[in-house]
Order: C-alpha cells, then structure tokens, then sequence
C-alpha cells in the first residue's frame, strides 16, 4: 500500500473535482483542500492562538507524505480526511483536522486494541435495544468505521452522485449535517451514531496528546492556552487568581 | 478438576480499599490472609509515574484502570417488562479492575453521611407521620448509628490523609466548615486543598444568600502525611490528571498508597492477582462457606482454596452475583416483595449547571478532580420537606476543576459542534467557563434491583448480573429541587449566561454520571429484609463478611467511599474483638 500511496505524491495537484477516473489519493492531494483556508506555512509549523494567523491565501499538502495507514485503506483513508477537514476547517484559529493529524489519530486508534474491540462485550445475541441501553453493535471500533464509511459513501452516492470525499466542501458540510441529524438514510447503517462516533474520534484526534498522532506540535492546546502537563501548580494558583496562567505546552514526548 | 489448595486463615474476593482494610486488620490480628484480584497489580511506583499518567487518552478516555468488559459486564434495562441488554462497554459507571480497585481512579471527594440518614425512616416517620413514606419507597434505618461507626470513619481519614475544615467538632459548630455534618472527634488530618477560581467565586455568591459554603472534603493531602501505617503521602500539586488516573505524588488515597506498602511486607499476606473467583462454596446446613473456587487467569487452571473467613470485597455488582450463583440468601422478586438479595439497589442522581463569565479568567486545567466548593444546606433532613413532594437531598458544589482538553471543554448551549464556529466558541469559553454539580441522594424503590440474567454470560460462562434501575419520581422531584436552588446562586455570580442540566427521565447507560452503585447485599436489624447484620456479617453463612457500598439500604446525598471505609474498620473489628473467639452469628435474629 505504501508503495501505491506514494505513486501519488504532493505536486500532482490537478483541479480534478468531479473526474472519477483520477485515483483518489491525486484527487485529494489536489482538489481535497480547494475550498479551505489553511494557515500560512503550515505541515510542521501549526498557527498558535499567541499568534494568529489571519491569511487565508496559502495552501498547503493534506498531509506529510508517505505516511503510512496501518488499518484504514485508501478509500476509508480520503473519507476521513475529507471529513476531518470539514469537522476542524483551516481557519485563523487552526489549521485543518488533517493537517492537525485528526486522519492520522483515528488510523492509529481503529488500529489499536481499542479498535479491535479491547475491553468490549461481544457475546451474542445482538438485539436492537433502546438508545439508553447503548451500543449494542457486533462490530468492533474498526468494523464500525469500515461498514461505516461504505454506508455513507453509498448514501452519498445516491445523494450527491459520487463519494463523499470527492463532493465540495459546501456538499460535505451539507452531508455531515444530514447524518449528524439523522436525516441521511445509510442503507442498514445509523448515520446518526457514525456521525457521532466520527465527531468524537476527531475531536479525541485534535486534542489528544501529540504522541498519539493528532495535535501535531501541540497546536490545539495552544490555541486553547491549555499547558499540557508540566510538574506543578501548587506555587502558582494563589498568584493566578482571575490571572490568565500562560506557559508553553508540553507534552509526553517532552519528558520522555 | 480444581486443584484444592492448603486452608488459609481468611481470603479476600477482590483488592481494592475494602479488600486491603480487611487483608491489613486480619493480619495484625494475627491471621494468614490471600487476596484473590481478577486484575492486575497496580505498583505506584511503578504504575503510577511521570509522564505516562499524565495521559487523557489513555486513562480518561480508554479507560486503561477499569474493569474489562470483554471478561465481565452487566445486563441492563430501565424497567422490569423490558428486554435487559448487556452494557457492551461502560460508560455511566465506571468499576476499576486489578489492585485498589475503583479506589485509584476516583476523584476522592471523601464525606461521611449525616446522623439522620442512619435513621433516615424512622426521621422520616417521626416529622411527617407514619403514612409520609410512600409504599413504594423501601428505606430503611442502618442497623448502625453514627455515633457507632464515627471512631472508624475518623480512623479512615487518618489513613487517607483527608483535607478538609471541620464544621462541626464535638458538638461545636464552625464557620468555614460544613455546619450540618455529624459531630466529629477530631478535625480533619489536613487543612482544605486549595479552592479553584470558580469555586471562590461560588461560595462568595452562595455567602451572600445566607447559605454556608466550605471546601469539599477531599482524601486528598494538602500536605505531606504520614498516616498510621507509617507510610508518607505527597502533597498535592495541582496536576489536573485526577479522575479516572492514577496519583503520581500519592497525594490522592488509594489503597496501593495507604495501606498495601505496609500490607506486602507482612509475611501473613499473600497476593494472587489474575485471580478470578468463579464461586463461593456455600455448605447451608452449616451456614458457613467452605471454600471459594477461582481461575487463574493466566493460564485457566481452576483452583479451589479453603479459608475460615472469606471477606467480600468486589464491586456492588460481583458481590451479589456471588451470592445469587452461590444461592446463599433469598433472591429478591419484586413482585412479591420477597426475598433480599439484589433488593434496594440506589444510585446518586447527580445534575449539574455551566455558567460563563468572560471577564473572569478561571485558569480551568489545574486542580483535582474533587477540588470543590460547596453547599450542604439542603441534604437528607438538614432540611424541612414539609410540601415539597420529595425527601432526600444532596450537597450542591462548584468544581471547575482539572479541564482536560479532550472532555473538558465546556461551551454554552445551542454553540455548534463543529466547524469554524464552534472552534472560535471553544477558544473563548474554555478559560471562562464555570461548572457546578448536584450529588443527589437515591432513595430506595421497590422495582430498582439486580438479579441474574438468564441470555448473557461472562467469559467464564458465569449469568451476569441484570440491574433493572430507573430514577423514581422522588428522585426528579428532589434533583429540580437542588437544581433550583444552585440556579439562584448562578443568578448571584452574575454570569453573563448559564445553562441548567436537569436528567433525561429515563437513566441511560451511555454517558458518564457516577460509578455510586449501592445495595443488593444491604445491612439491617432483621434478616427477613437484609442481607448482612451490623457487622457486614452474612446472616446466611457466619463466616462471610461483604464489604463495600453493596451493603448501603439506601444512596444518601453524599459520595460513599468515606462510609465504605468506615464500615469495613467497624466490621474488622467485630471480628477481631470478638468473632475470632468464638466464631458464629455475632448477632442473634
């Protein structure tokens, strides 16, 4: 896969919306970002709230190259990246969801224990139960997303005429409300919880710990003033009574 | 075929806070003790260490010191004429799993229940009339007082090193404390932690209108501590990684910090962990049990080992699964009335309210989990029910602390949930946005109970346990309540708004709300409506004692860990002062 994936590196970008023939991974690194703002100079170096960002001019790749999927295939992979883009937009605050590593953080989950189904009941029988009850699926983290995805891309189909990801952000904002409200119907599928399980993973993505793949150089807690962890704020929280506390964040990976 | 094992003096089923207070007094009282944990050990310091838990992902929302549903969960439905389906992975309640239990992860608010509520009937009874309590209503007195049990709910603070500021020390009330709680020997063993922004802001506001804020009690050390068992606790620092983690400073009570680092060194204890106990081995003619059967986790060797006493001290759930596989005690019928074990299961009916404050910066990250300010006005009967429709009660607090930025992110109702739009919402409130609590009471009702289910088994082909639970109208009645009165104390913050978070009318298993189950094993006076005497013993087998919040005849208005505690130093000593002598019932029916 990676080999494929690579074959359609960065620079092929091709205004090729609507063209079903070009293989997605062109498409997306193309066309997939037409349409959001992304804050200057961005892949490594994420806008900070201290300092931000207010052109919208500048456009960059969708994500690092050469990045390799450990569980999501290439169609699974532009949906979530089309998503994610849509969920956290590129704007003064931040930059995309993707460019965040929001696609990158649910690969890595989906392809975790937790994806696999870790910590979860699956003995059967498989009654559909009320929503108090809870999920009551077979599938597990991985399965749900996978049959997720097919359900939407084909409910997108019927809908829009093509996947989801190769619909304009206008269309996917459109889209992701309908499931959200779930006013989409997915054949055998709940848009309403995929969208919901959708949301909080992306979510989970961009204000995760950077270690995990999301929140790539901490830029969503510094867009909160979130510190990460450092050692102590027992000397200090008497002097920051109704005082902003700003530090910057660390993480992990910093006192690893 | 089990291999039996050699006779041990006592077992615990399960290591967490009960487990340990048990395995500890056992030892020191001189016998041999093995504690049987389906989970793994949890070392502090090896587990609980920098950087790793400092990890929201991992611990918060992965749920890393919980128990495994993939071995063992729970069947649920809201009322008796529904389908129960298994809770496939928790998420209202949260049990731990492996050494110190849910006692690691907790956010160790630490409050003992008031006076009354030990004889919350008979109060009831007495103020409002004989017919006052609705037939429905199944509370019933502790066959304790509070008076009895206050020496071992001050010995628990010792061990845990509780901050707090007495409001009430032997009879003289203090300002600055919480004036309605029960007379106490001794103030706390710390001074209160500090308070967050938003909690200063709440008890000035909550002042203003003649109510009596204080700090919550937390077991949390505000300082270094050396408890009891001569083991030192760090103070607290403020990290904001506290519930659902682990404490790196041991400044936050767990068992693993308090009382194991004296238990392991005792040659008289023994740990197996991966230890799953599939039975208690119940002779009832003797009423006595013989011996519990366990798997080894590891490897499915079955083993069957004897003891003189066996300790119960898994979660509310294991305990009455084990009685009701066991079939030692009468299961409860709700139809009938009949029956106790698996009867008056409560929960804590918790509501809470955000309020937003843009001019007032409330640093939201740092903090404990427990780190509040509080109410206790409008508890159990510190207050005159006299026409409101209800009884029962519950402190109203202002936490605001220890926002994790994945779960911590609190906006203002109708603020989109993606988008451009919600990320500007998100960026402004997040420092500014203040969050309250009501730890409401749940009252027992006949139709809320557990029982076996007959479809779902664990991994070891055990019927799980099927809890039928829903809210009685009491309970809504008394949360608008509390709610109602906490939205005037909003009102007096002068937020710029405020959203008010009242409970669905059906209790969902989905989102988080309190890992507070209670009863299905409850102490009382009579044997034909309880489970276990005074003294936690079984009045089935005189050589079973159950330990932990399964034995509540009711949720009062406050966290339960305090009493747990309490109750488990008071059952330890009934049996080392005097069932060790001579064993048998301790009280006679």
């Amino acid at each position: 896969m990676n080999d494929k994936r690579r074959a359609f590196s960065a620079g092929d970008g091709e205004d090729t919306m609507a063209d079903e023939t070009i293989p997605r991974r062109k498409f997306l690194l193309g066309a997939g970002v037409a349409g959001t703002a992304v804050a200057a100079g961005l892949g490594p170096q994420p806008a900070t709230a201290a300092e931000p960002q207010t052109s919208t001019a500048a456009t960059v790749a969708a994500a690092p190259q050469g990045e390799p999927l450990l569980i999501l295939n290439e169609t699974e992979h532009a949906f979530i990246v089309a998503a994610v883009d849509i969920l956290i937009p590129a704007d003064e605050l931040s930059p995309s969801g993707s460019d965040c590593g929001c696609a990158v953080y649910i690969d890595r989950q989906l392809a975790s224990a937790y994806g696999g189904g870790a910590k979860m009941y699956r003995a059967g029988p498989y009654l559909k139960g009320k929503p108090e009850q809870g999920y009551q699926l077979p599938l597990t983290p991985a399965e749900f997303f996978s049959t997720g995805i097919a359900a939407a891309n084909e409910w997108s189909r019927k809908t829009y005429g093509r996947d989801f990801d190769r619909l304009p952000p206008d269309q996917r904002v459109e889209a992701l409300k309908a499931m959200q409200e779930g006013k989409a119907e997915f054949h055998n599928f709940g848009a309403k919880a995929f969208f919901g399980r959708l949301l909080a993973m992306t979510m989970e993505g961009f204000f995760a710990d950077p270690i995990y793949g999301g929140n790539r150089n901490k830029v969503s807690w510094k867009m909160l003033g979130f510190p990460g962890l450092p050692a102590t704020y027992a000397n200090v929280i008497d002097d920051y009574r109704d005082k902003r506390y700003v530090a910057e964040p660390q993480s992990i990976a910093d006192f690893s | 075929m089990a291999t039996r094992l050699k006779d041990v003096d006592a077992v615990t089923v399960g290591l967490g806070w009960t487990g340990a207070i048990m395995a500890r007094e056992l030892t020191k009282a001189g016998l041999n003790v093995v504690s049987l944990e389906r989970g793994p050990d949890r070392v502090p310091g090896e587990d609980f260490i920098l950087p790793s838990v400092r990890d929201e992902v991992r611990y918060a929302q992965r749920l890393e010191l919980m128990m495994d549903n993939s071995v063992d969960t729970l069947t649920f439905r809201n009322f008796g004429n529904e389908r129960a389906l298994p809770i496939r992975r928790i998420g209202a309640f949260l049990p731990g799993e492996g050494v110190g239990g849910s006692g690691i992860h907790w956010g160790a608010l630490h409050w003992r229940n008031l006076p009354s509520d030990f004889r919350i009937r008979s109060t009831i009874t007495e103020r409002y009339g004989a017919k006052a309590i609705p037939d429905d209503m199944t509370i019933e007195d502790w066959p304790v007082s509070y008076d009895e049990i206050e020496p071992y709910y001050d010995k628990f603070d010792r061990i845990c090193g509780v901050s707090g500021q007495a409001g009430n020390l032997r009879g003289k009330k203090i300002d600055g404390g919480n004036i309605f709680e029960g007379p106490r020997a001794n103030n706390y063993p710390n001074a209160p932690i500090k308070s967050s922004n938003a909690g200063l802001m709440y008890g000035a506001a909550a002042k203003s209108l003649g109510y009596h804020p204080f700090p919550a009690p937390v077991a949390i050390a505000s300082e270094a501590y050396a408890n009891a068992e001569g083991v030192t606790l760090g103070a607290c620092e403020y990290c904001g990684y506290c519930n659902r983690i682990a404490c790196e400073t041991n400044a936050k009570a767990s068992a693993n910090s308090t009382i194991l680092p004296a238990l392991r060194l005792d040659p008289k204890f023994e740990l197996r962990t991966r230890c799953f106990v599939t039975k208690l081995n119940y002779d009832k003619a003797g009423k006595k049990i013989v011996s519990v059967s366990y798997t080894d986790m590891r490897n499915g060797e079955e083993y069957e080992q004897p003891a003189g006493i066996v300790i119960l001290s898994s979660f509310v759930f294991g305990n009455v699964q084990q009685l009701l596989l066991a079939g030692i005690g009468e299961p409860y019928d709700p139809d009938t009335k009949k029956g106790v074990v698996g009867r008056n299961y409560a929960y804590q009916f918790e509501a809470g309210a955000a309020a937003f404050f843009p001019d007032k910066e409330l640093n939201p990250f740092w903090g404990s989990a427990g780190m509040s300010v509080c109410i206790d006005d409008f508890n159990g009967e510190s207050f005159d029910h006299g026409g409101l429709g209800f009884f029962g009660g519950g402190y109203i607090a202002c936490s605001s602390a220890a926002a994790p930025p994945i779960a911590g992110r609190t906006v203002p109702h109708g603020t989109p949930e993606w988008g451009s739009d919600w990320k500007r919402a998100t960026v402004k409130w997040y420092h500014h946005a203040a969050r309250f609590n009501t730890q409401g009471s749940v009252y027992a009702n006949r139709a809320n109970f557990m029982d076996l289910d007959p479809t779902y088994k664990d991994a070891l082909g055990r019927p799980l346990i099927r809890l039928t639970y829903n809210p009685p109208e009491n309970e809504f009645k008394m949360s608008a309540f509390l709610l109602s009165k906490l939205e005037g104390i909003i009102k007096a913050m002068n937020p710029v708004s405020y959203d008010m978070h009242p409970r669905p009318r059906t209790f969902t298993v989905v989102p988080y709300q309190s890992t507070h189950n209670t009863g299905g094993t409850m102490m009382g006076a009579d044997p034909k409506s309880s489970v276990v005497n005074r003294y936690l013993q079984s009045w089935d087998a005189h050589n079973l004692f159950i330990q932990g919040a399964s034995v509540f005849p009711q949720q009062h208005g406050y966290n339960p860990t305090g009493t747990v505690g309490a109750l488990a130093y008071w059952s330890a000593n009934a049996i080392t002062q005097t069932y060790l002598k001579n064993p048998g019932p301790l009280v006679h029916a």
